[in-house]
């Protein structure tokens, strides 16, 4: 549309021109344009790529013993050298990326779902709802992940369901929190009046007049708490409730590598501990540009 | 440069060219601005938003947005020239020459400082400290007539009020005794009343100081009263320019005789004809302008307007414009045929009858009535004025009657004869689509998520119950009704102007054929020619569709074009309610004539008499008796202190509630209009006798009275 479609009789704004961009298309310059998300997606994809096709590149079979060849250091034909089993440390690396990679953005996405829903309920509703059900969220976040973790895994098995239900579940009233205050401010602007005022019922209110406009800091709280769930499967794995064996999940691996760092073996624990803090470090720095972008 | 000539001009701008770089582009916001403030002047800028009012503010001391430069001409602040300062140098000049009053006092203060370190701070920068410093703080508050400035310098901004958060923002512009005041819009977003107290300080301060003033305001009425010279910018191009009286009266430019046009004036009415607007849209910043800025917008523009870019005419007498047929701009024909259809005086029964409406909050334990015991009735196609300070209840009422709060027990509101049920959950569809509303701020009463599309025709679904094609072609016509086109279906909100937008507001009231809209405010975030484009509107759907308004504004004149009734409110109280004619033309309540002696008119004929001392008393703690009797300039003695009045009627269907009778009210208001134009004819004699210096009216009246 331009200014010149309006009919005879109305003077427009002269806002300058940069408002013809939709607001999203705004977000998506500004990202572009950003190095340290720029610089957080290219670590990201990186890993995700190895998540998706690194069996089909790595030298050697990440799973493969050779206990001849077992605690090689760093060299030329085993790049990260080998485990006590004598697996590649790289191949291992590479491969390793693929379940945590799986886990943690669904127990994000988990997460983002039933905190949204919930905060726009205790949002909307505030009052008696938003006391109770606030109180209970406050909590459960009381307790530490690895404490209802234990509690699940002694419930329901050890399985990558339960470790995302479990991350999922604890990191949702923190997300509920988040959504809560955007609708709070979100619910007195007036066209929630004007749906009242049309007999519009609760859950139209809720999802299709309010969600579209808390969809920002969702966002940005999804990608900050995508990087904690990264560090809570890691945790989980090496405390043995997170990803069993054989996966060469990175947790898992320094967990049942890391008595061998007195020996002088490190390079079987340094390689993955660097994988997750570079994840960790992509994803916040994803998380960084997402929020600059939404909050220029 | 000599020195009589530093003396004789403040401000002199030259030719001044401002851009702002948006998308890898310059684009031209200020063009050849020339623009003189001589010493102890008051010049006033107007012209709708967008034109480069403010630009031109912050150039004056070079204090650009990121993306903005200067890109030609110069600046000379007391002769200096503010272009070639350094950083060290612009910034002694920002201190010491120049200071700014913004239009929003409560973000011009810093919220965490008390206002004593605010004020002592600036005169630390000059080098007074200490004790020294206090006391100076404590003289210029006293100096902007804030009573009490003890206990004030140790209050918080928030614990003030909006009027006296800007008299201190005043008092801090003036602490350092500036040769040039910049005020950018000080009064807008304050009420009527208190926007008149802030003018009388101005004018009064323009006196004990040797200041001059540039003036930047949207609203031609407060800049007739306080300017010598107003300068009109269009697209960034200083217009017309002249002396306030020359170019209000005897307009030389279209623009400005459209600009002028928009406003109801001298009490017009909605019946007696629609207001002029100006057709199509300023130029946005960067265009490339051939020829006359206007020329597209102007029913005078010939071939010559379009390819020959006009001069700017000298025309004597110190005035100049921007038009190549500036003796002839007076011609402009209208752009909106004023005729209106002729409208029967409705004998129909009320569509809207209100008893004893009560509301009570609760605050901190304390009953907080801020709506108490209002009754009014409403027939079909009538408007509703309501009127009274912000805190009056107003928007309350408005509220109660939309069932978004419930009243208190015991009053009723009746639709066409029926009882409303308080909550608006319990109301019957066909009532809730009835009663509608159309709100202030359409950024915020249309879902920014949402196209024009979806709103609308979520609307025409839910209150007019349609689907499908008849939903498409409904939508069509309700398009068309507020003179929208289809091109405007498919964009957010976001994508169009304010006037757009509060079309988009007004259609989605109408979707389901309401009996009463309530319309809070509906043009006071829009421009002039906007505004009357909306009223306009709003008269057109009345004539149309029967429909009743109340009627929420601040703008007396707005109200008095739409309303046929009007109630005015104070503290949650009717305290006169009748006629539109009958309440504006008097006699009035006190309230009410303090109302509208703060009005600022056009043609400068205004008295400033009546001024309400401070603010109004909080509802939490209304005083006894009267409520309007801690401020009222009538108070008769201790019974309006002990004693509530009753609402009484003066004439048919004209009430009061004063102790003073009717036509003693009458007696004591025509006799100050006499008065006053007796004021009036001493006044000019003394101007002339002064060589045609101004006075400022305030002390003239003052001086007569006393």
């Amino acid at each position: 549309m331009s200014a010149a479609d309006t009919p005879v009789g109305m003077p427009a704004s002269s806002a300058p021109d940069t408002a013809q961009r939709s607001p999203w298309g705004e977000v998506l310059h500004s990202l572009a344009r950003s190095g340290t998300f720029l610089t957080g997606l290219f670590i990201l994809l990186f890993w995700a790529i190895c998540a998706l096709f690194g069996q089909c590149f790595v030298p050697y079979d990440p799973l493969a013993s050779d206990i001849i060849n077992a605690l090689a250091p760093p060299a030329a034909d085993h790049w990260f050298g080998t485990d006590q089993l004598g697996r590649d440390v790289f191949s291992r690396v590479i491969v390793g990326s693929r379940d945590i990679l799986t886990v943690a953005p669904l127990a994000t996405i988990l997460a983002t779902i039933a905190g949204t829903a919930l905060g726009l309920v205790i949002g909307y509703f505030r009052n008696i709802v938003d006391d109770v059900i606030s109180r209970v969220l406050e909590a459960f976040m009381a307790i530490p992940v690895v404490i209802i973790a234990l509690l699940a895994i002694v419930a329901l098995g050890t399985s990558k369901v339960t470790v995302i239900v479990v991350i999922g579940l604890s990191f949702a009233p923190i997300i509920a929190r988040t959504v809560r205050s955007a609708v709070l401010a979100e619910r007195e602007l007036d066209y929630v009046a004007a749906a009242k005022l049309r007999h519009e019922g609760a859950v139209h209110t809720m999802f299709i007049e309010i969600l579209p406009n808390v969809i920002p800091p969702i966002l940005v709280e999804t990608t900050v708490r995508l990087g904690y769930a990264i560090f809570a499967v890691a945790t989980l794995s090496f405390i043995g409730f997170g990803i069993q064996p054989p996966s060469p999940d990175w947790g898992l691996s320094i967990s049942s590598n890391y008595g061998m760092i007195g020996g002088g073996f490190w390079w079987t624990v340094l390689f993955d501990a660097l994988a997750i803090a570079s994840l960790v470090i992509g994803v916040n720095l994803v998380a960084d540009g997402v929020h600059g972008a939404f909050n220029d | 440069m000599t020195e009589p000539r530093q003396a004789a001009n403040a401000l002199e701008l030259k030719d001044l060219s401002v851009a702002y770089r948006v998308g890898r582009r310059n684009r031209a916001v200020l063009r050849n601005v020339n623009l003189t403030i001589k010493a102890g002047e008051a010049y006033g800028l107007v012209g709708e938003s967008g034109c480069g009012k403010s630009t031109v503010a912050l150039s004056v001391v070079r204090y650009m947005p990121r993306n903005g430069s200067i890109t030609g001409g110069s600046i000379a602040l007391d002769g200096k020239d503010v272009m070639k300062l350094d950083g060290e140098a612009l910034r002694r000049a920002r201190a010491d020459s120049v200071s700014m009053v913004y239009q929003d006092p409560g973000k011009a203060l810093n919220p965490s400082l008390r206002i004593a370190r605010q004020l002592t701070e600036i005169f630390e920068l000059a080098g007074v400290t200490g004790q020294a410093a206090e006391d100076k703080a404590i003289a210029m508050l006293n100096r902007v007539r804030i009573s009490d400035p003890v206990s004030v310098m140790q209050r918080y901004p928030h614990q003030l009020s909006g009027g006296m958060q800007q008299r201190v923002a005043i008092a801090m512009a003036l602490a350092n005794d500036p040769s040039m005041l910049i005020l950018d819009e000080p009064t807008t977003g304050l009420d009527a009343t208190v926007e008149a107290e802030v003018l009388d300080l101005i004018g009064q301060l323009r006196r004990e100081l040797s200041a001059s003033i540039l003036f930047i305001s949207h609203n031609l009425a407060v800049v007739s009263h306080m300017c010598d010279r107003v300068g009109v910018l269009y697209a960034g191009m200083l217009v017309e320019e002249g002396s306030t009286r020359d170019v209000f009266n005897d307009p030389r430019h279209p623009y400005t005789v459209a600009l002028l046009r928009c406003l109801p004036r001298g009490g017009q009415r909605k019946d007696q004809g629609r207001l002029d607007t100006i057709p199509g849209f300023l130029p946005g910043i960067g265009a490339n302008i051939v020829g006359c800025a206007f020329a597209d917008r102007c029913a005078l523009a010939t071939e010559r307007c379009r390819s020959e870019p006009p001069p700017l005419y000298e025309l004597g007498d110190g005035r100049l414009s921007r038009c190549h047929y500036h003796d002839k701009a007076q011609s402009l024909p209208r752009a909106t045929p004023a005729d209106v259809p002729a409208v029967a005086p409705t004998q129909a029964p009320p569509v809207l009858q209100v008893k004893g409406l009560n509301k009570t909050y609760g605050s901190h334990g304390h009953p907080l009535r801020a709506v108490k015991d209002v009754s009014v009735s409403l027939r079909p196609g009538e408007t509703l004025g309501l009127v009274g300070e912000s805190g009056s209840g107003k928007t309350t009422f408005a509220r109660l009657l939309l069932g978004l709060v419930p009243p208190d027990e015991g009053g009723s509101i009746e639709l066409e004869g029926k009882q409303l049920a308080p909550r608006l959950a319990s109301r019957s569809e066909d009532q809730v689509k009835a009663v509608q509303i159309v709100f202030q701020n359409p950024d915020s009463a249309l879902n920014r998520s949402h196209s024009i599309r979806h709103i609308l025709s979520r609307a025409l679904k839910r209150l007019g119950g349609l689907t499908g094609k008849t939903l498409d072609t409904r939508l069509e016509e309700l398009v068309h009704s507020v003179r929208l086109t289809d091109h405007h279906l498919a964009v957010k909100p976001r994508q169009l102007s304010g006037g757009l937008k509060q079309r988009v507001a007004i259609a989605r009231a109408f979707a389901g054929d309401p009996r009463i809209v309530v319309c809070d405010e509906p043009t006071s975030a829009l421009d002039v020619s906007v505004q009357a484009a909306i009223l306009n509107l709003l008269a057109d759907l009345q004539s149309k569709q029967d429909v009743s308004y109340i009627f929420i504004s601040h703008d007396l004149g707005v109200v008095r074009y739409l309303s046929d009734k009007i109630a005015v409110l104070y503290l949650g109280r009717i305290m006169e309610f009748g006629p539109s004619e009958a309440v504006f033309s008097g006699p009035h309540h006190p309230y009410t004539e303090a109302l509208l002696s703060a009005v600022p008119k056009l043609d400068r004929t205004e008295s400033s008499r009546i001024r309400l001392d401070g603010e109004i008393p909080s509802a939490a703690n209304p005083p006894t008796g009267c409520a309007f009797h801690t401020r009222c300039p009538r108070k008769i003695g201790a019974i309006c202190k002990t004693q509530e009045p009753e609402l009484t009627e003066a004439q048919s269907g004209h009430t009061i509630r004063c102790h003073i009778p009717y036509a003693e009210l009458a007696r004591l208001q025509s006799l100050e209009r006499t008065l006053e134009v007796k004021n009036d004819q001493s006044k000019k004699r003394r101007s002339q006798g002064l060589g045609g210096q101004k006075l400022d009216h305030a002390t003239k009246l003052d001086a007569t009275l006393s």
